[in-house]
């Protein structure tokens, strides 16, 4: 068994309207940021998981998006493998 | 009518629906989210609030509560399930009803009455009301905006299973009526079989003069004439 870090990022769907996103790119654009074409604001979410091998860590992370982390409705998912502490 | 009010931590209108239920005739109990078992019960009701503090998404917490084994067991068996505000996004995330219930598109919480059309009353919930008839109920929510797939939103048209839907002074519903952006001014459905109901409006709020208005009863006595119906 290792030890995994995750990094599990839940996005709002392509079309979903994003109200937040839309607030923060207003106010981006207000500070000066004419070029800001579009904001979109999603989750991090960074879990320390034993497992028996890097696929073993992704499978479950993907389980856990898939149950309970993100909405099918409304969100997308990525799983990165963010590091593999060292082995004890 | 046996009620079960099923309470989870953070949940804020549990006594207004168990004071609800009673005021038409219910036996109203209060179910623990941790406890096992609806036997007996006629009727569940989620309420509203902020279970878990609306953490990660607003119900996707409460819905993995042992509890909620039951009340889907119950609603696929048949049972009349009401979920309001909270408890309607808390049916979504467990899938007793299709869609999502997403930030309004306002960014603000909502906090004032609306008018709703009542789009069916052939439903175990608004047999009370006319189909068309417009009642005045609050509603209190963030997270309001209704959301699906276009093939679940066609479909929930075409089935005739929206059954509330925000309106104006003339009963129609535009733009300016949306209190939260939801599709088509949705306000409440029914799943497939019509025996889960969700919505964001509060009708348990809406039971006394002293409170503003007695539109919201309707829902209540509604499935108390269904049981009694079934039972005779």
């Amino acid at each position: 068994m290792s030890q995994y870090r995750l990094e599990i990022r839940v996005k709002p769907r392509p079309g979903l309207l994003d109200p937040q996103g839309k607030a923060i790119h207003h106010s981006l654009n207000s500070l000066g940021w004419s070029g800001v074409a579009d904001v979109r604001v999603g989750k991090a979410i960074y879990i320390d998981l034993e497992a028996d091998s890097p696929e073993a860590a992704r499978a479950a992370a993907e389980e856990m998006c898939r149950k309970l982390l993100a909405n099918p409705v409304t969100e997308d998912y990525e799983v990165a493998l963010e590091q593999e502490a060292a082995a004890s | 009518m046996k009620v079960a009010v099923i309470t989870f931590p953070g949940s804020n209108c549990d006594h207004d629906l168990y004071k609800a239920a009673q005021q038409v005739g219910g036996d109203a109990s209060f179910v623990w989210h941790r406890e096992r078992g609806l036997d007996g019960f006629d009727v569940v009701l989620l309420p509203g609030g902020f279970s878990y503090g609306d953490y990660l998404r607003p119900g996707a917490i409460a819905r993995m509560s042992p509890i909620m084994e039951d009340v889907t067991a119950f609603a696929n068996s048949g049972g009349p399930v009401l979920g309001i505000c909270n408890g309607f996004q808390i049916l979504c995330e467990a899938g007793l009803l299709p869609g999502a219930l997403v930030r309004n598109s306002v960014l603000k919480f909502r906090s004032h009455d609306v008018r709703l059309r009542v789009e069916r009353a052939d439903t175990l919930f608004t047999s009370a009301y006319q189909a068309g008839q417009i009642i005045r109920v609050p509603i209190a929510h963030g997270d309001g905006n209704y959301e699906a797939d276009e093939e679940t939103l066609k479909a929930l048209e075409a089935e005739g299973r929206v059954v509330f839907r925000y309106v104006d002074r003339n009963g129609e519903a535009v733009e300016s009526a949306n209190p939260n952006g939801s599709w088509h001014n949705i306000a409440g459905i029914v799943n497939e079989a019509g025996n889960v109901l969700g919505m964001m409006p509060h009708p348990e709020r809406a039971m006394e003069d002293i409170l503003g208005s007695t539109d919201g009863v309707g829902v209540f006595t509604s499935m108390m004439n269904s049981l009694s119906t079934a039972a005779a």
